[in-house]
């Protein structure tokens, strides 16, 4: 019948013009760069303070006048912590919105999702999410995650970087600190989500090599209400410690859980525990909790003449005064992608090959939040385990650990 | 095919076939009409097991989830060509359908909906768990893309492959419903117990129904395993069996077209709402709300409605 | 102890907990979960029985329960027990505007579309919490201080015995007002055969909002009472209606000793699950026994093959 066919014409002739591309003004005068983020759905912890990172600097950045007076243009999607919306606003950056460069997205997964768009489309992405797996080909990556001993990656993707630091770097902060206190067997508690997931793995394979030994392997969901169960398991083992690695609300689940049972032995937690409002809602339990975290969470305590305490300082105060909430290392990774992007521009203008060899080769000792950068052609991470302080918490605040 | 499917049926063919040139070869709207192909043969399959043979699954998502990594695992791990890996998965989904239909099929329906649920959050669970096959939660990545004699099959190719897909299995299914089968199934839908009366054997077609809205599922999985390369287990959770169910539900269980229409909407709708930025869930609530409130029926019957009404105000108005 | 604020000392190994005492603290934990879960799937009973729908919005009920009440006692420093009952109050609108905006419309339409409407509704209702509280996830102080009670190795926090009087209350509080008051016989009545219910002057419009209304109430006590040990967020929802429609199936579609009964089942063998068996499967755990029982005895554990042979769906 013809009205199913008048119909269905009716309500995709609403649906399909919108995505048309539009044809777009010459406008060669801002700088745009794209930037992807899960600004809503399960890693909005991530996405949001990144999101509104980028819009701060951006206004920052046009306010003293632009990158040599050619104002920068952030434009920012969200994937909804959604591969597949990855993809497509991906997409929609590369071809509607013609960006110079992608700053995001801000999960390992979604990034791996566009990695190969990025390649193929000869654009530079920042990515602001952990895994190794993102800057490394697999090829490399499946050698290095076989080999014997615990080595790094030699080869890069060529269009690919990112600022935020490895899971690696931050089990080997963990994994040092350990080894200074003479804590030999562990239990890990990871979440079966992507960030857990990485942490584990990581914590299994630089276990050996730090002389650690694992005797306890417990998971829990990313929405459990109680992870009482698993805790109670490893009081039954002879861990000497419990290493908890997630982000969001189980984090601060585990902490209460770890307190309630009145657990004797030291808990770390992941990198993703840098936030102070994780310390509120533990209601004190997290006392004493040990994690690394990047400089910024610590930016009154450092000494005034580290490389990164202006850089953190500026933008400590700045986020907190402007967004009225905690700022997190998170956030920092969008800062640092494009303050990178942004520095570039300035040194190669608009053009995105010479940006990807500038970012490769010119990047040395480079000041940002999430730690001193140095990039090269066998490391598009930039950042080792020395961005990372092992703090522990003392009376609701943070603390150096010693 | 009845005749009247011929007209919209020839309108996708060439809508498609001329959609690249419309859209200017953008990468962005192509990618957008490859994932509601996807979507589309996912619910095509659950739409004749829902509508037409009065089942209901929970637990779709768990096939997709089966042709994904047998498209992935195979090809990425053991280099198997992905043809095969594609008749391997639709292979995996039809055995583990009928083993899961069988017992399932006989119980009544929410009993049949948990037991869906059920079964789809197990198999969520060991995509999560079986690491060292499915990647764990990190995923499966570096899925090869398809080729065809060397070339790999990408942008609109990839859009006319999904689509060729859609096509022949629309036709498959139209052919479906309106065969002895189809009135079978249409049959049990009304009243299993008339039908059991008049010799239809209502169990057994329920399974065959499940199988192959699986093996749709699974179909399209693989051809979504091959588009983004990478697949991680979030992809397959309840949430998308659920969202599969919406689609339905939301373009109308009566006819088939009802749930391409469904796929339509909630696929392409996000893209609309992403100017909302945080208010975009409460407004995707807000209209939900409202298309089922006055469109109970799904959007396709609403609408046809509306356009009888109209004709029948208008022929009455000659009078 | 190692917490005293300069971090930890070189380790002086504690003793292993006994096998005992952990069985003692997963039948603890499994009881305290339990418990939520038995509560959302009385509430997925009631406005079963009521309606035969699955309200797929009931999650969202024990998640507006514990942020309102942070709105109420940490925001407005209400005191807790006010806070409770304004809560509850609240919640219990909620529920009974939701059914008089989406579900009494629609009165004749499938169920399915009703299924879908709950489930409209429920999206709708974590996008206003998103929107209100945004994504963080909410703290409550325990009701009576957070040190925990040692017992026979295991700790147990107060907080466990609140969930477990109350929701016993709760649970005696429903079966009164269904065997002994005329309104819940009335709806009891409905639950068995809505047309006789009608012929015999029982308005069944308005047991359906009173079931959505009770429904409501129930989630947001659940909420309130579990938000001192788990926090509570905007997305907390979809996991523990999962959970207590569970519950649901496993006690039997329309009982509500079977629910309550099976949303314990279900929280304790999640809990010994976990614990002895793995923590990654822990869930699966659960839902394969729920098969189990299903290809057994399909009514589940205590529903009759009658009652579900009745309902329309």
């Amino acid at each position: 019948m013809l009205r199913n066919f008048f119909v269905i014409m009716l309500v995709l002739g609403f649906l399909i013009p919108g995505f048309l591309p539009q044809a777009s003004g010459a406008e060669k005068e801002p700088y745009p760069v794209g930037a992807v983020f899960s600004v809503t759905g399960g890693t909005s912890f991530l996405g949001e303070p990144e999101r509104n990172t980028v819009k701060m600097i951006e206004e920052w950045v046009n306010a003293a006048g632009g990158i040599q007076g050619h104002p920068l243009k952030v434009i920012v999607e969200d994937t909804k912590s959604d591969e597949a919306q990855a993809v497509l606003t991906v997409r929609k950056l590369l071809e509607r919105d013609k960006v110079l460069a992608i700053i995001g997205p801000s999960t390992t997964g979604e990034s791996m999702a566009v990695v190969p768009i990025m390649e193929k489309a000869q654009t530079p992405l920042i990515s602001c999410a952990a895994g190794l797996s993102i800057v490394t080909p697999k090829e490399e990556l499946d050698h290095i995650l076989s080999a014997k001993s615990f080595e790094m990656p030699k080869k890069q993707n060529k269009w690919i970087f990112k600022t935020a630091q490895t899971d690696t770097s931050a089990v080997e902060a963990i994994y040092d600190h350990m080894k200074k206190k003479g804590i030999i067997r562990i239990a890990i508690l990871t979440v079966t989500v992507g960030f857990g997931d990485f942490g584990r793995q990581e914590l299994k394979r630089a276990a050996a090599p730090y002389g650690i030994s694992i005797v306890a392997d417990e998971r829990y969901g990313p929405k459990d209400s109680d992870m009482t169960a698993q805790l109670t398991k490893i009081k039954g083992t002879n861990a000497q410690a419990v290493v908890n690695w997630s982000v969001g609300p189980p984090q601060v689940i585990v902490t209460k859980n770890w307190q309630q049972l009145g657990m004797k032995i030291p808990l770390y937690q992941s990198h993703g525990f840098g936030s102070k409002r994780n310390i509120e809602l533990a209601g004190g339990a997290a006392e004493g909790v040990l994690c690394p975290l990047g400089h910024v969470m610590m930016a009154e305590k450092l000494k005034a003449d580290h490389p990164q305490k202006a850089v953190v300082m500026k933008y400590k105060t700045e986020y907190e005064k402007r967004f009225k909430t905690n700022v997190s290392g998170f956030g920092g990774y969008a800062y640092d992608a494009l303050y990178l992007v942004a520095d570039a521009l300035k040194a190669v203008g608009p053009d995105k090959a010479k940006i990807r060899d500038y970012l490769e080769t010119k990047v040395k000792n480079w000041p940002g939040v999430s730690g001193i950068f140095t990039l090269s052609s066998q490391d598009h991470t930039g950042l080792g385990k020395d961005a990372f302080e092992m703090i522990f918490v003392k009376n609701g605040d943070w603390a150096f650990a010693d | 095919m009845s005749r009247k499917d011929f007209w919209p049926l020839l309108f996708i063919t060439l809508g498609i076939a001329v959609f690249p040139i419309v859209a200017g070869g953008s990468e962005y709207s192509i990618s957008l009409l490859v994932f509601l192909g996807i979507n589309g043969l996912t619910t095509m399959g659950l739409s004749l097991l829902m509508g037409y043979a009065g089942q209901i699954s929970l637990g779709h998502a768990a096939f997709y989830g089966i042709g994904a990594y047998s498209s992935g695992i195979l090809t990425t791990k053991y280099s198997i060509h992905p043809l095969i890996a594609f008749l391997a998965g639709i292979f995996l989904s039809a055995i583990v359908a009928f083993l899961v239909g069988k017992p399932t099929l006989r119980l009544r329906g929410h009993y049949m909906a948990v037991a869906t649920l059920g079964f789809g959050e197990i198999l969520f669970i060991l995509f999560n768990e079986l690491s060292p096959l499915t990647g764990g939660p990190s995923g499966l990545s570096g899925i090869p893309a398809l080729t065809f004699l060397g070339q790999p099959i990408e942008g609109s190719a990839y859009l006319y492959l999904v689509w060729a897909f859609v096509i022949l299995v629309l036709i498959f299914s139209l052919n479906l419903i309106n065969s002895r089968v189809g009135r079978a199934l249409r049959a049990v839908h009304g009243s299993e117990l008339a039908a059991n009366a008049m010799g239809v054997d209502a169990s057994r077609y329920k399974v065959q129904v499940f199988v192959v809205s699986a093996i749709y599922a699974s179909m399209a999985g693989s051809l979504y395993a091959h588009f983004v390369t990478f697949i991680s287990p979030s992809s397959f959770s309840l949430m998308f069996s659920i969202l599969l169910l919406m689609m339905v539900v939301i373009g109308g269980t009566s006819t088939i077209w009802g749930s391409l229409l469904g796929a339509a909407v909630l696929t392409l709708l996000p893209e609309y709402l992403r100017a909302f930025e945080d208010f975009d869930v409460l407004v995707y609530g807000i209209i939900l709300m409202v298309v089922l409130l006055f469109m109970p029926q799904g959007i396709l019957e609403g609408l046809r409605g509306f356009m009888e009404r109209k004709r029948g105000s208008q022929s009455k108005s000659h009078e | 102890m190692s917490r005293t604020g300069i971090g930890p000392s070189p380790i002086d190994f504690p003793t292993k907990m006994t096998f005992t005492s952990q069985l003692i603290q997963f039948l603890f934990t499994g009881l305290t979960l339990g418990s939520i879960y038995a509560m959302v799937a009385l509430g997925f009973t009631m406005i079963y029985n009521a309606t035969g729908i699955i309200n797929l919005a009931q999650g969202e009920f024990v998640m507006l329960g514990g942020l309102v009440i942070v709105f109420f006692t940490m925001i407005l420093k209400i005191p807790l027990p006010i806070g409770f009952a304004l809560t509850v109050t609240l919640v219990t609108l909620v529920g009974a505007l939701f059914e008089r905006l989406a579900i009494q419309p629609l009165k004749n339409a499938s169920v399915i579309t009703l299924i879908i409407i709950t489930l409209a509704g429920s999206i709708l209702f974590r996008g206003l919490a998103m929107f209100l509280w945004g994504k963080d996830p909410y703290a409550l102080p325990p009701f009576s201080g957070g040190n925990p009670w040692h017992f026979m190795g295991a700790s147990l926090q107060p907080q466990i015995f609140w969930i477990l009087v109350i929701t016993v209350l709760v649970v005696c509080g429903t079966a009164f007002f269904f065997n002994r008051t005329l309104v819940g016989k009335a709806m009891t009545a409905c639950a068995f055969n809505p047309l006789a219910a009608r012929l015999v002057g029982i308005d069944v419009q308005r047991m359906v909002l009173l079931s959505f209304a009770l429904s409501a109430a129930i989630g947001a006590i659940a909420g309130v009472i579990i938000t001192p040990i788990t926090l509570m967020d905007y997305e907390r929802g979809p996991l523990l209606a999962l959970k207590g429609f569970s519950a649901m199936v496993l006690g039997g579609l329309g009982s509500g000793a079977g629910s309550i009964i099976a949303g314990f089942i279900i929280g304790i063998l999640e809990s010994l699950g976990a614990g002895l068996i793995s923590s990654g499967y822990k869930d699966a755990i659960a839902l394969l026994v729920l098969l189990a029982v299903l290809w057994v005895k399909p009514s589940g554990l205590f529903g009759s093959a009658e009652a579900s042979e009745l309902k329309k769906f």
